[in-house]
């Protein structure tokens, strides 16, 4: 299964070992890592947005913005992921025969990812992994081999609302290393042996007590500037088809135009489609992400929608990830990155939703 | 499931192709492993469904029509309506193609033991009835369950599945056969009449019974009433759903209904169990 982190309670992690690296060290410190054999992930610049991608040598992680447009979720669950292979002429002994795509890979790690998106893993865990023998193996592979090294959010954005979710702007669960920022220097804690196997890839300076006070202020005056948070555990409590059959549903889903932006870049969405493509003597099967926005996500051959206008579509993604998420995992399907409020083309807010679900 | 890989469909042979219908629309496909190990590795019980697979065009989720009492082969009823299913009945008998599976919820057989079981089957629904009725008269079964009665309709005799079937029921001691059309036809020596008022007509009892429900929509609408009537509780009656899938496993989310996913807590559910979910299917 995946590597075991030290986990101590429902929010804390140990800290197993904390070290200072100055910003100037940053870069050598990065080169350390690849030099390690980690694909580097984090967040980076492409065509003027910042999107978390891979972060080639030479390319300096985006560490002084909000989060990332693009979420981590592609380093386990890419927006298009072979599957399969196969020889697509007729009369080749085995044409046709659909071949596993063993990408083994390198480890990869994320750098610089915000706590509210190391969550999410832990969620997308619950949908691909813990399903009995029915693992997801695609899934698996690249998460077993995963590093993540997280910063703390000195200055939460007004979107964010990781506090409604059981997160913390320096929240340290599914972490390996926690990243705050002290201005000249980076606090480097690490919560997991993997974490603290990657402290010994630089020569780091022992943390202080001085330097742990100054931690622990931040993360507090952050958790402030977020203001009070709302628990939405209390949407599971009502009767399911009461809160299903509300008629909030009939006026709240109007002005969305089921874009479908929410589902993508949302950390914690997972749902996929699978096509079958074939190029000249070349066919592979693959998966791409879907959309519970979409129409023929849920169209049925004989022409049936069993969610036929936008109203039952925005529904549904409110109701899977506020709702039937808690019953399934008791835990609801968001982590509070706000993505889905800044970029959303019409202003729906999900933190609204929440709050009239709950009420 | 094959392997460590759940979306790696097995080899399988095109052994017999049967055009069910006189539409031409309908054809099942008896299909045959390659390899041994993977007939033995594919443990079904009746009600679950398996993902026909065909290189370049996809795959689709398909009720398993055989029972497992019927060895050696897999037997899949399909109607010509997508993509996939359009190439499949293009197939030719012998030609390779994949099956993923057993996948899937079936037919709660356990609770079927000692009692009396009701089949309402319309159209072309009625290929997981084929199976558990073919399990449950198989000669090592047939002890374990009460009354088998079949009530089964199409729209006209040329749409009515497994003839041959059928026919083998009729004339066994041990089931109560009642097939019925809409409209009849000469030479139809059958009922005339929908399913819900044959189904009044026979008036099964529901007493330490069970009603196992499988058509289109308009047929479960109205025969969910005469079932009522007759004293079925939603326990007592089951149904199985056919929602848009493409894993099969619980994780592609496209069949999410309430809490439920079609796939994996499914596709057979009691009318107890739907009451408590959005009826989104």
């Amino acid at each position: 299964m995946l590597p075991s982190r030290g986990k101590t309670g429902r929010r804390g992690y140990m800290v197993m070992e904390a070290k200072i690296l100055a910003k100037k060290d940053l870069s050598g410190f990065l080169d350390g890592l690849r030099g390690k054999g980690f694909q580097l992930w984090g967040p980076a610049r492409a065509e003027g947005e910042v999107e978390f991608g891979l972060l080639g040598p030479g390319v300096e992680p985006e560490l002084n913005c909000g989060n990332p447009r693009v979420s981590p979720k592609a380093m386990v669950f890419p927006q298009s992921e072979r599957m399969f292979v196969f020889k697509a002429e007729r009369g080749k002994e085995d044409s046709f025969i659909l071949k596993e795509v063993g990408e083994e890979g390198s480890a990869s790690l994320a750098f610089g990812i915000r706590p509210c998106d190391a969550r999410a893993f832990l969620i997308l865990d619950k949908v691909f992994l813990v399903q009995g023998a029915m693992e997801d193996p695609y899934y698996k592979r690249k998460r077993q081999r995963m590093l993540l090294v997280g910063l703390g959010c000195n200055w939460p954005c007004s979107t964010c609302f990781c506090h409604w979710t059981g997160g913390r702007p320096f929240s340290r669960e599914g972490l390996d290393l926690l990243m705050t920022d002290l201005g000249d220097r980076f606090l480097m804690e690490a919560v997991s042996e993997g974490g603290k196997g990657l402290l010994e890839t630089w020569d780091l300076g022992q943390a202080s007590p001085k330097d742990l006070e100054e931690g622990r202020e931040l993360a507090q005056k952050a958790l402030q500037m977020m203001g009070p948070g709302l628990d939405p555990s209390p949407i599971r409590k009502k009767p399911l088809l009461g809160v299903f059959g509300d008629a909030y549903w009939e006026r709240v889903h109007e002005p969305c135009i089921k874009c479908g932006t929410c589902t993508f870049l949302c950390p914690t969405c997972s749902c996929f489609d699978i096509q079958d493509e074939v190029r000249g003597p070349c066919g592979l099967r693959g998966r791409n992400w879907d959309s519970c926005m979409f129409p023929l996500t849920t169209l049925h051959a004989s022409g049936h929608n069993p969610r036929p206008t936008g109203k039952e579509r925005f529904r549904q993604r409110f109701m899977h990830k506020l709702r039937y998420f808690q019953d399934d995992f008791d835990t609801i399907m968001c982590v509070g990155c706000g993505r889905c409020v800044q970029y959303c083309p019409v202003n729906i807010d999900i933190r609204e939703i929440i709050r009239e679900l709950s009420a | 499931m094959n392997g460590k890989n759940p979306y790696l469909p097995y080899p399988v042979r095109i052994e017999k192709i049967t055009v069910e219908t006189d539409d031409r629309n309908l054809k099942s496909f008896k299909l045959t492993f390659l390899r041994k190990e993977d007939e033995e590795a594919f443990q079904y019980t009746p009600g679950q469904f398996a993902e026909l697979s065909l290189a370049g065009k996809g795959e689709i989720p398909i009720g398993i029509a055989s029972s497992p009492t019927e060895r050696g082969h897999l037997l899949f009823t399909v109607n010509k309506a997508g993509v996939v299913t359009q190439a499949l009945h293009e197939m030719d008998e012998g030609e390779i193609m994949g099956v993923r599976g057993p996948l899937g919820k079936g037919f709660p057989l356990d609770r079927f033991e000692g009692k009396n079981v009701v089949f309402i089957g319309g159209g072309f629904a009625f290929t997981t009835l084929r199976s558990t009725i073919q399990y449950m008269l198989d000669p090592q079964n047939r002890s374990r369950f009460g009354e088998i009665t079949v009530i089964y309709g199409a729209r006209r005799p040329g749409l009515l599945l497994y003839k041959e079937t059928l026919k083998e029921w009729e004339s066994k001691q041990d089931i109560q056969t009642h097939f019925t059309v809409d409209a009849g036809e000469e030479g139809w020596k059958g009922r005339v009449g929908f399913v819900p008022a044959v189904t009044e007509e026979v008036a099964p009892s529901s007493k330490e019974a069970f009603a196992i429900v499988c058509g289109p929509p308009i047929m479960i609408k109205f025969t969910m009433p005469v079932l009522t009537k007759l004293g079925f509780t939603p326990e007592q009656i089951i149904m199985s759903l056919e929602n848009r899938m493409k894993c099969g496993i619980g994780i592609c989310g496209k069949c999410n209904t309430g809490p439920k996913y079609v796939c994996k807590d499914g596709p057979v559910f009691t009318m107890a169990e739907l009451n408590q979910i959005p009826a989104e299917y």
